[in-house]
This record gives C-alpha cells, sequence and structure tokens, in this order.
C-alpha cells in the first residue's frame, strides 16, 4: 500500500517529495528532540490546493499526517506519526495582501514571524506575538500553538491577533474561519482552531492584525538579591495599575549562562528584572519614574534604564538566546513551561528550590513574570546514568506544583507529545471529554496529529442511539468515554 | 409537546427543583415572542445539571436566560418547553487583586462585577449593553462588547475559562485562572457569541485590567462623513492609543467622532495635542450627555424601529454610512454608531417596513466582498419573517453544524435561534 500511497503522492506534489530515509530524518523531531519518529514521506505542497489534495489523499487512504512549520516547538506537537506523513508548509511562505489602513495583513502558513514585522515596519507597525524563536519559526507553528512572547502582556497572544483563517479540513475540505472583519456570525472557530496543536486540520492562509508601533520603547534592567525580592517588586509594578509591554525575570544561574553566551552586560545577583513600557513618550516617562521607584523600594542593587535601541537590543539578546545558553553551563537541560497565579510566585520559587535540591539537580529559572509564565530549565547531564530520568520527573514535579496552585501546565509551548499525560493533572475526565467534542466535529477519523494534546484518542459518535462498541474499542485499540 | 408529556416532565422537574423555583412561563418570559412552558431557576450547578439532562432525555426544547435583555436576539425560536434561568447563580466567587482576575457566577450582572471591583481600582474592560440587568453568561453568549473593544478586545479576548453544562447533564470547564494558558481547545473562546446552543455557561474566569487613573472624551464635529472617517483612521495610525473611538451619524446629517483617552494626566494631555492636530478644522462641541452611551440609546427608540450589528473593515464606515443614506428614503430616520475597530450598530425606522426588508439585504451584498457582514437585532415581526437574522455564514457552516450536533446531538439548546438555523 505504502508504494502505492507514495506514488499518488509524487503526482501531487512532483519534485516536493522526500523519501529517502536519511532525508527523513531531518523531520523525525521537532524542538523537543528526546521523542524521534521517522516518517513515512515529507510533502512540501506549494499552494493550498496541493494542501488540500494531499490531505484528501490521506482521507481517502486512512494516512495520519502531522502539518509542521520550522519544527521549533517544545513540546514535540511537529512529531511524525508513526506510518503517517509531514506536511510542510515551508513552501506556502508568501505574504499576499497587505492593508496597512485597516491594519490587516494576510499570510500563508510558513511565512516567518519575524518577515511579517519586517514587511510592515516601514509602515509604523509590528506584529504583536514574538516568540523567542520569532527568527525562524512560522506564523503556521504561531498559529497551531497560540504562541505567545515576552510582550503577550500587554499585546495578547497568536489568537488575540488571528482575524481568520483559511484551513483544510481533516476530510479535505478547504474553508474559511472568522475573515478579515471582527465577529463574523456563528461560533468562533478560529477562537478554537488556534491553540488545537494541529489536531483539526492544517492552515493555509492567515489573516492576521498588526499594531502600530508605539512612540517610545524603554526597557529597564534591575538587579535584586533574590527571585522572591524581583517577583514582590513585579507585583508592585502591576498592583500600581501599569501595564508593562512586558517583565522578564532570570534567577542567578541563567543570568551566568546568559551572559557566558551572549555577553548581555547582566548584573551578577540573584534576580534581574527587565520591564520595558511603551505608549506615548510623555506617559512612558513618567510611569517608568514609576517603576523605578518600586524598584527602590524593594532594594535594587542597580538600576538600569537601556540609553539607545543597540543597547535595549542586547539586552533582549541576553534574555532571548537564554534557553540555547544553558548549553554553556550544562551538557543537557530540560525547558519547562508552567504558569502560575503571579502572586504565588515566592511560595513556587521555594518549592522548585526544594525539589531541586531533594533530586540533586540544577535548576535555572527564566520567567515572563507579568503574566506568572515559568520557563524552569532543569539541568542534567546525559551521560551520568539515571540522570535524564531523574530530570523528567522534577520537570514533571514542577508541573504538578503549578497546577496545585491554581496555574497551568503549559502557558505558550502548548502539550504536544510532551505533556498529554499531564492533562488530567488539570482537567478532570469531564472537561477533556468535552475538548474532544470538538476534536470529533472536526476530525473524527483522527487523522490531523492523532495522538497529541490529550491522553486518550476518543471514538466519535456520529448520532446518539443504542450503544454499539466500536471494534477498535473490542480490540483495546481506544477507549469511549 | 402532548399535554401528557407536558404534565409528566412538570412533575419530574418539580422533584429536581424546589418549590418557588419552577413555573409556568408568562409573555414577560418570551424568547424573541415565544413563550415558554416552564420556568426554572436551579440553585447550583448539579441542580442544572440535573434539570439539563432530565430535558434532554425528555426531549424537551430548552432555552437559557440570564438578565434577559437581549432574549430577542437571534432568530425564534419554534417553541420553548422549559426556560433555565442562571438568576441565582449570581456570586462572585474569587477575586484575586494581585493576579488580576476574578471568577464569577453567571448569573452576576455587569454592574455587580464591577462595583466590587472599583474599590482595588480595577475592571473587566468590557463595556456592554444595559450593564445593570445584563448577566455575565448572557453577554458572553451574546458576544456582546461596547466601546472599550478598540483598546482591550472583545469577550473574547477578556475571558480566560469557563464552565459550562452540556446537555447531557456534563459539567466541563475549560481554560483556567491564569490570563497565560494553552492547555487543551479554548472553549472559552467557543462558548463566547455562541447563544447558548452549545450548553449553559455556569461561571466564567476574567483577566482585569486596571482602571485608567484619569479620562478624557473629546468630541468633534466635522462636516461629512468621509472626513470623519480618515480622522478616525490617522488616529488610529498615530501614536495616540485611545480606549474609545466612534464616530456619530444620523438621518439629519450630523457627524461626530469621540475619542477617549485614558491613563496620566501627562499621557492624556500630549494625547490629546496629537487628536487636535490630525483633527484639522473639525469642530470641538461639548454634550451635557455621555457619547459612550450612544449605542445604548439606540434601543430606546419606538417598538418599530430594526437595529442591526455590522461588522466592516474601519476604512468603510463613510462609505457604509453614505450607502445607508442612499438606500433608505428620505424621510426613513437612522442613526449609525460606528466604532473604529470596524463593528457598527445601525438603527433604522421607516414608515414602510418593505422597505427596511429589502434595505437588509442590499447592505449585506454591499458589505459582502471585502467580508462585512449585518446582523439583525432587534426587528418588527414583519422585517423577521422576510429577511434572515444572521445573513450568509459562508462555507465553514456544515462545520458549525457538526459542532453543534456533537455538544448538543438532540438539538435542544435554543434550536433554532442560531446561524443556518442551528
Amino acid at each position: 500500500m505504502n508504494a502505492t500511497f507514495i506514488q499518488a503522492l509524487r503526482s501531487l506534489v512532483g519534485e516536493g517529495l522526500i523519501t529517502s530515509r536519511d532525508e527523513l530524518r531531518t523531520y523525525e523531531c521537532d524542538g523537543l528532540t528526546n521523542f524521534r519518529v521517522v516518517p513515512l514521506a515529507v510533502a512540501l505542497p506549494s499552494t493550498a490546493e496541493q494542501v488540500q489534495a494531499i490531505v484528501r489523499l490521506c482521507a481517502e487512504e486512512h494516512v495520519a499526517f502531522v502539518a509542521r512549520g520550522s519544527g521549533t516547538g517544545l513540546s514535540g506537537g511537529a512529531l511524525p506519526v508513526e506510518g503517517g506523513i509531514v506536511i510542510s508548509l515551508a513552501r506556502l511562505n508568501h505574504i499576499l495582501e497587505l492593508d496597512i489602513p485597516n491594519a490587516r495583513v494576510v499570510v500563508e502558513p510558513g511565512v516567518i514571524n519575524a518577515a511579517v514585522t519586517q514587511r510592515v515596519a516601514p509602515f509604523g507597525y509590528f506584529y504583536a506575538p514574538d516568540p523567542s524563536s520569532q527568527s525562524i519559526c512560522t506564523i503556521g507553528g504561531n498559529v497551531a500553538e497560540n504562541s505567545g512572547g515576552a510582550h503577550c502582556l500587554k499585546y495578547g497572544f497568536t489568537t488575540t491577533h488571528v482575524l481568520g483563517l483559511e484551513v483544510v479540513l481533516p476530510d479535505g475540505s478547504l474553508v474559511q474561519l472568522g475573515g478579515t472583519t471582527l465577529d463574523t456570525p456563528g461560533y468562533d472557530l478560529p477562537g478554537v482552531f488556534v491553540g488545537s496543536e494541529g489536531t483539526l486540520g492544517v492552515t493555509t492562509k492567515v489573516m492576521l492584525r498588526i499594531v502600530k508601533r508605539p512612540e517610545v520603547i524603554q526597557t529597564l534592567l534591575a538587579a535584586f538579591d533574590s527571585t522572591n525580592t524581583a517577583g514582590a517588586a513585579v507585583s508592585d509594578i502591576i498592583g500600581s495599575g501599569i501595564l508593562p509591554a512586558a517583565i522578564e525575570m532570570m534567577d542567578n544561574l541563567a543570568i551566568q549562562a546568559a551572559e557566558a553566551s551572549v555577553h548581555a552586560g547582566y548584573p551578577n545577583c540573584g534576580g534581574l528584572l527587565l520591564v520595558e513600557l511603551d505608549g506615548p513618550a510623555a506617559e512612558v516617562e513618567a510611569l517608568m519614574a514609576q517603576v523605578k521607584e518600586q524598584c527602590e523600594k524593594h532594594h535594587a542593587s542597580e538600576i538600569r534604564v537601556a540609553q539607545s535601541e543597540a543597547e535595549r537590543m542586547v539586552i533582549w539578546k541576553g534574555r532571548k538566546a537564554a534557553f540555547a545558553a544553558m548549553g554553556r553551563i550544562s551538557p543537557n537541560y530540560i525547558v519547562q513551561d508552567g504558569v502560575i497565579p503571579r502572586t504565588a510566585l515566592p511560595q513556587v520559587m521555594d518549592e522548585i528550590e526544594r525539589l531541586s535540591a531533594v533530586a540533586g539537580l540544577r535548576v535555572a529559572n527564566v520567567f515572563h513574570a507579568g503574566d506568572g509564565n515559568l520557563h524552569p530549565l532543569v539541568l542534567y547531564d546525559g551521560r551520568i546514568e539515571g540522570q535524564e530520568h531523574d530530570a523528567e520527573e522534577l520537570s514533571g514535579e514542577i508541573l504538578k506544583l503549578c497546577v496545585r496552585v491554581g496555574g497551568s501546565i503549559t502557558g505558550e509551548h502548548g502539550v504536544g507529545q510532551e505533556k498529554k499525560m499531564f492533562m488530567s493533572e488539570m482537567f478532570a475526565e469531564p472537561d477533556l471529554e468535552t475538548m474532544q467534542l470538538v476534536r470529533c466535529a472536526f476530525d473524527p477519523d483522527h487523522l490531523s496529529n492523532p495522538g497529541k494534546v490529550f491522553p486518550r484518542t476518543p471514538l466519535c459518535a456520529e448520532k446518539q442511539g443504542p450503544y454499539v462498541p466500536h471494534p477498535r474499542e473490542i480490540s483495546g485499540e481506544a477507549q469511549f468515554f | 409537546m402532548p399535554e401528557l408529556a407536558k404534565t409528566t416532565s412538570e412533575q419530574a422537574l418539580r422533584a429536581i427543583v424546589v418549590e418557588g423555583y419552577l413555573r409556568h412561563g408568562g409573555p414577560a418570559d418570551a424568547v424573541c415572542g415565544v413563550v415558554p412552558e416552564l420556568y426554572a431557576e436551579p440553585a447550583n450547578e448539579a441542580e442544572l445539571a440535573r434539570v439539563l439532562e432530565y430535558a434532554n432525555r425528555a426531549g424537551m426544547q430548552v432555552a437559557p436566560r440570564g438578565g434577559g435583555t437581549k432574549l430577542d436576539w437571534g432568530s425564534a425560536p419554534q417553541a420553548i418547553d422549559l426556560l433555565i434561568s442562571t438568576a441565582r447563580f449570581n456570586r462572585i466567587l474569587e477575586h484575586a487583586p494581585g493576579d488580576m482576575t476574578i471568577m464569577v457566577e453567571a448569573g452576576t450582572t455587569m454592574r455587580q462585577i464591577q462595583g466590587a471591583l472599583s474599590p482595588h481600582r480595577q475592571r473587566i474592560a468590557l463595556d456592554p449593553l444595559w450593564p445593570e440587568c445584563a448577566t455575565v453568561g448572557g453577554v458572553l453568549a451574546a458576544n456582546d462588547s461596547g466601546t472599550l473593544r478598540v483598546r482591550y478586545g472583545g469577550v473574547r479576548d477578556l475571558i480566560i475559562g469557563i464552565t459550562v453544562i452540556l446537555p447531557d447533564g456534563t459539567i466541563a470547564k475549560s481554560g483556567g485562572k491564569v490570563v497565560k494558558n494553552v492547555a487543551g481547545y479554548d472553549l472559552p473562546k467557543l462558548m463566547s457569541g455562541a447563544l447558548g446552543t452549545l450548553g449553559i455557561i455556569t461561571r466564567a474566569v476574567f483577566r482585569l485590567h486596571p482602571l485608567p487613573e484619569s479620562s478624557r472624551t473629546l468630541t468633534l464635529q466635522f462636516v461629512d462623513r468621509e472626513t470623519a472617517n480618515q480622522f478616525m483612521l490617522s488616529v488610529t495610525d498615530s501614536i495616540a492609543v485611545p480606549t474609545g473611538l466612534q464616530m456619530r451619524t444620523e438621518a439629519s446629517g450630523m457627524v461626530e467622532v469621540d475619542v477617549r483617552l485614558d491613563g496620566i494626566a501627562a499621557g492624556i494631555a500630549a494625547q490629546a495635542e496629537i487628536v487636535r492636530k490630525l483633527a484639522g478644522g473639525a469642530k470641538p462641541v461639548e454634550h451635557g450627555s455621555d457619547p459612550w452611551q450612544a449605542r445604548e440609546q439606540l434601543w430606546k427608540s419606538g417598538e418599530s424601529a430594526t437595529i442591526c450589528k455590522l461588522s466592516m473593515l474601519p476604512n468603510q464606515l463613510s462609505s457604509t454610512a453614505e450607502f445607508v443614506r442612499e438606500a433608505l428614503s428620505v424621510d426613513a430616520e437612522w442613526s449609525l454608531v460606528m466604532q473604529s475597530t470596524g463593528l457598527a450598530w445601525l438603527r433604522a425606522d421607516a414608515a414602510d417596513w418593505a422597505q427596511i426588508s429589502g434595505f437588509i439585504p442590499a447592505l449585506r451584498v454591499f458589505l459582502a466582498p471585502s467580508g462585512g457582514t449585518v446582523v439583525l437585532l432587534k426587528a418588527p415581526m414583519a422585517v423577521r419573517q422576510k429577511v434572515d437574522v444572521w445573513g450568509d455564514i459562508g462555507n465553514a457552516l456544515p462545520l458549525m453544524k457538526k459542532v453543534k450536533e456533537q455538544f448538543d446531538p438532540r438539538g435542544i439548546l435554543n434550536r433554532g435561534r442560531f446561524v443556518g438555523g442551528i
């Protein structure tokens, strides 16, 4: 069957098909490298029609498919499925329409995030979601993951900026969800599609909102003796009614790593805050004075405001390189992504420290402190027997801790393959069953990125009626909720 | 529903809902003119779940109700056997000022919530219609947002968690209590604007924003709509960040634009300066009344008026207003409140209903090429009989029907009120 299927695929995409095992290995994982599956084939369509034809073929032949952007995801969302194909959207990389007066842009999914800002910058606009991987990640991947970034505290997530989508549904039909105007009548399907991690279909076009660049942007660095003191300053800044564009925090280990890697000139301290304000000049100036006051109140040992755009960029470079910089201080590390209510920070930091001591592993902490999104980095040495396992355990304990204090198991990296078993920590069975109803409406045959996000695959009922067990249920392959 | 079945259902429901909270429906409970047979006010989620589960088994047609302010929105249902009110779901469950989130029951009114938040200098940055009566559940279900949308987004952008009860009695929550969260499908968004057709909302969690230190509104009078629209676009394109930006215009030819600037005094002054420069020769005007109430004022007209929600691109406000002027006869009364987001509300009152019935489809045709839409919110029966409330839904309608089938396989929730007969 494989040979015939591949031949049929080739007839659809011509040279845009990868089947040799060596080349396929490029696609065996995404940014989460501890899961690997070599796909049956990788199709590289150039048009929405080709995507549609591929998906239709997959539906007919009952072959699973996984859409892929740049493969920078950190939860295994683009991990191939055994016996399935990967649909790479890399060639659908055109910015199709630019409508500056209405602050809208229409792009194909393979367009790089930063390219959107680049394109609209001459008009004084920017595309707000800015994941740290923005120079290589694609808009399609951002849509799948509902990517955030440092600035979503003020500007919102990908979903805030997606007005409409053109998608190929798992049965091969091409539909438009939402549009270029607000509140299109009907269910908010773009709302549920964004962040569905590729499980509801393949995006072929995205209608985005862009944002006017603020008059001024000011970035402040403040050094504190601990993350708890820095956290208290964050609470006071936000409590005083200021909504910064971003507030980032790094602990000492993270600072050391960033310094070793990009020499951002960070002060060596227990807790570093990076506060960015933007808006009309008069407002930013007055509010920045307030931010400084709050930092002084919490005995910041050093407060520095970037004096030039170049200086500001260096500060950000250190922060955005923080994950990769871990390689400088540890052979291996796990990037975690949990969310807590901001006020729980001191409690959570103490507990992470305790867990880290018990496990005998170092944890570096990088946070989007304004919205309570933690990125603990669990450091380990894979060459030491059992350490990888211990690191995974510790990483999982931290997630459970986030849920216990009322938070979430993921703020922006997604559930993917990595965290699906943690969904049950956060949600009860009826909650998960209810989410799966959406899956059943979009993809009753589970062909679109199957096995991701949820701990189990439900069987989708067409209509309610007398109960008849599904063959896959009888064979024990699946279970009906 | 046959008489015998009615009696049986009533008895069964009396066993679930305590005395005094189940009664027969009356004209005041009508949904789009349809009077429900029974009216229930369950005490809590468990009770509501049992009521709904029973209704589902018995095949009763159910309509959810919050404050009852928007019961005439949507298409008319064929029949309603049971109206389920969230009137007793009126508690603020959890306000975390430091985390700037609030969890409330669905029957809480917007005013009640904002009142509880204001001592903390916080708010849900949403100004829907009739906040004194409108409940959270109703505002969510109807996706009603007001003038703050331009700066803070709509319902979908402010809700972070939801609990809904499905027809089979499942109590399901999704989202969470933190602002940033991508675990699982975003059902808070799916439920927002679903008009109660997928489940009954029982609680919601919102992110909060600080109340501005001060606020100032500039109102400017323009000689024509095109200049006013250009001015609005130039404000959007400037470094000013208004929290409200709307055009008010009507048959008389009046054209005024309101700009609201919030924040600290220094910031407001600097932005006001920019706005005044952009306004060119437009004349500043002072009104005694609050111009941001203009949308709600549209409903204060006579019973014969038709009110629609329009959605268009922000640079189409003036051409749309001109289309309205040309399409309606000279003696027709109409007024428009148009936001810089492209959302607008139109009240049209013509002596001749046939004229309105012909006008709405024409307006839809005018807006469709650029993705614009027109939804009827209020209309005389004569207009409703001729014009579909929702208009063309596009090629995602079959998918929407599948979503409905999954959540409500027997079609008991608000059947017929939503798009495409859902």
